[in-house]
């Protein structure tokens, strides 16, 4: 049994190694147009709420349509600024400048929609 | 398209609006061009009315027709699902789309699956769009229900702004853009996009009038330009979307000198000795059974076998059936129909409403192109509407025809016995030709008639012909004209050979006079004869009772001079004769 357990232990370490994202972790997109002062405020938000309640358990892709205005259409962005959770599942995009927070919290599925506080944690 | 292209010219003037062809059947006609250029257009109407077809047809043929590259922004059907339906109406958008001909971009909004967190713009559909027309060089823009995104997003005002600011920046890219809208209540959109594109605003329609369906058009708006302000019917078929544009306006067809023939060498004769004028129409009305489409049937043959295209519009029989029809008098239409010069349509006048008839009349007119077109009967339209509208089709179709230099033969079927003005809809006046084909029904049995009730411009026959449908088509043949009136068929046999009797028994009669005449001549002669022989006996009579006298007196002289000599009197004292006489007398 050897053999296995180890395997298994190097595996846990080269995929923290690689910062490969496991079921726990986040994988978010957000979709921005340059630097408009939106974008700016959206990326902002996302971050704060990020570093707060992930905590290095995420992964963030920022795409600038503007830049690469072919990535919009196979992840059917139509507004912006919009943020896709594709893991963990359920897919959900949230869209707007991420201002308000209970929304953007909800939509990434950190805290249930029924309940009143936000609740530390990754917990769904 | 150079028909439209001439109605443009005459009626714009030369520093215009600058519009985009569409390509599109009758549409380029009605706007006098197309769709403002560079500028987006509103099409509106409820669901299943045709907007996408037509934003689709606008694509495709701008990309096949006119060169110019288009994209679909489409909100409702993903791109496969366009291209199954268009391909229907004969559209290959896959090939166009792997050819940059095109750009189809599905986009897809589901709001349970949205949240909202904050304010958002639209400009991830600006960049899109403008991906996809930097991708083909689009220079056409359909948006296929941009209405999509307020059942998808919340914050009506941002959507608001967001399309008043994409209807500027399409405008500023310079493209024609079509956008369509689903019809609201009481109002042309459900979410009032007619407020932000003013440029152009074009309403489909459809209904359904005493159970037939009807589409419909009308521009109701096209700020600088003018154009039709009808509703006109329009018909999505095979090939895509036709409309039919109303009457053009003024009456300036072009006018042939030339003709054509009849089929018939007898009725050319009849119409000066060369047929009917090129692009003339002609009505040929009868009743049930008199001929009208053996006649129809000979001019077709007669065009095919020059080799010109002709479409036979049946509303009564089959193909089959006429094709069968006209075999048992000698004409082989089937013949043309292989060899692709004559197309045959039957189509029953129930199926559609008037307007949708006639669309489908024009579609397959301009498609095939032909140079004749019989329309068999044009009165079956009447059982699905009223004469007037009838009429007034008929009249476009006639006019239509005209304007494309095409021979138009009509039958209508009339039911009137006692008048031969009735051409069952009064359209004669429309007509160029009018041949009337007549029953005389005399003697137990039905004779045809026809003559030419008119012929503009044409020297023609004013005499009633007998028609007689034979093994080996149609001929003419010269009626009986005679005391007992106008006679056809066997009557007409019959009435020359009691002529030929009556005309031996009157010579008979002759030489019995003659005879009779010449036995009098020869009693008056007799008696003339026996007359002069009496007269010739009593002058003889006369004479010899003349000398008998004569006679008597000399011998009474004698016996004088005997009785003077034997009394030796002086015989030279003749007075006294007398008293000697009387002496010798009173001696006695």
């Amino acid at each position: 049994m050897q053999p296995d357990k180890l395997s298994s232990e190097t595996n846990a370490y080269e995929s923290a190694l690689s910062e490969q994202p496991t079921a726990e972790d986040y994988v978010l997109r957000l979709f921005v147009t340059g630097s408009t002062p939106r974008s700016a405020r959206a990326i902002q938000n996302l971050r704060a709420i990020c570093d707060e309640q992930l905590s290095g358990h995420y992964d963030l892709e920022i795409v600038d349509i503007y830049q690469h205005p072919e990535q919009a259409k196979p992840e059917q962005v139509v507004v912006m600024p919009t943020l896709i959770k594709s893991l963990p599942l359920p897919v959900r995009r949230i869209i707007g400048d991420l201002s308000n927070q209970q929304r953007l919290l909800a939509g990434l599925d950190i805290v249930h929609r029924s309940a009143g506080h936000p609740e530390p944690g990754r917990g769904r | 398209m150079q028909a439209d292209t001439a109605l443009i010219t005459k009626s714009e003037a030369p520093n215009a609006l600058p519009k985009a062809a569409t390509g599109i059947q009758g549409l380029d006609e009605v706007t006098f061009g197309g769709l403002p250029r560079g500028r987006p257009t509103l099409i509106c109407g409820g669901p299943g009315c045709g907007k996408t077809l037509l934003g689709m047809e606008f694509l495709v043929r701008g990309a096949t027709q006119f060169d110019e590259p288009g994209v679909c922004i489409s909100f409702e059907e993903t791109a496969e699902e366009l291209s199954r339906n268009v391909a229907s109406l004969g559209f290959d958008v896959d090939a166009l789309v792997a050819g940059g001909k095109l750009a189809i971009d599905y986009i897809f909004i589901e709001r349970s699956l949205i949240e909202e967190a904050g304010e958002y713009d639209l400009e991830a559909l600006f960049v899109r769009i403008a991906h996809a027309v930097q991708s083909v060089g689009a220079k056409r823009v359909v948006l296929d229900s941009i209405e999509a995104l307020f059942s998808g997003l919340s914050g009506e005002s941002i959507l608001r702004s967001e399309l008043r600011r994409l209807f500027r920046w399409l405008k500023d890219q310079n493209l024609t853009a079509i956008i369509t809208a689903e019809r609201g209540e009481g109002s042309l959109t459900r979410h009032g996009l007619e407020e932000y594109i003013s440029d152009c605003v074009i309403l489909l329609d459809h209904r359904v009038t005493e159970s037939v369906f009807t589409r419909r058009l009308r521009i109701v708006k096209y700020r600088g330009t003018t154009h039709g302000t009808n509703e006109f019917p329009f018909l999505i078929d095979s090939t895509g979307f036709s409309v039919l544009p109303v009457t053009s306006l003024d009456l300036n067809h072009s006018v042939s000198e030339e003709r054509v023939s009849t089929g018939v060498a007898s009725l050319d004769d009849m119409l000066a000795g060369q047929g009917y004028y090129r692009g003339s129409s002609v009505l040929v009305s009868g009743k049930a059974g008199t001929g009208k489409s053996s006649l129809a049937a000979h001019f077709v043959n007669a065009a095919c076998a020059r080799g010109e295209r002709c479409i036979y519009f049946s509303f009564e029989e089959s193909e089959q059936q006429v094709v069968r029809n006209m075999r048992s008098i000698g004409i082989d239409l089937e013949q043309w129909i292989e060899r692709g010069l004559l197309q045959f349509r039957a189509i029953r006048p129930t199926t559609l409403g008037l307007e949708m008839h006639l669309v489908r009349m024009h579609a397959i007119i301009n498609r095939f192109d032909p140079r004749i077109v019989v329309i068999d009967p044009s009165t079956a339209m009447l059982n699905s509407s009223s004469e007037l509208e009838t009429r007034n089709m008929v009249l476009r179709l006639v006019d239509f025809l005209k304007s494309r230099q095409i021979t138009a033969l009509l039958t209508t079927l009339t039911d009137n016995d006692d008048s031969v003005d009735q051409s069952g809809m009064n359209i004669s006046s429309m007509v160029d030709a009018w041949l009337v084909l007549q029953e005389v029904e005399s003697s137990g049995e039905r004779n045809r008639g026809i003559f030419v009730l008119k012929a503009r411009g044409t020297a023609h026959s004013n005499q009633i012909r007998e028609f007689l449908l034979t093994g080996h088509g149609v001929e003419l043949r010269d009626v009986y004209l005679g005391r007992e009136g106008m006679l056809m068929g066997s009557a007409r046999l019959f009435q020359e050979a009691k002529d030929a009797s009556e005309a031996a028994l009157l010579r008979q009669d002759i030489e019995s006079k003659e005879l009779l005449r010449e036995r009098k001549r020869r009693a008056i002669e007799a008696q003339i004869a026996a007359l002069q022989l009496e007269l010739e006996s009593e002058e003889q009579e006369t004479q010899r009772l003349i000398a008998h006298q004569e006679l008597e007196r000399k011998q009474l002289e004698e016996d004088q001079l005997a009785m003077a000599r034997s009394r030796s009197v002086n015989v030279g004292a003749s007075e006294d004769n007398g008293s000697k006489g009387r002496m010798a007398g009173g001696r006695k």
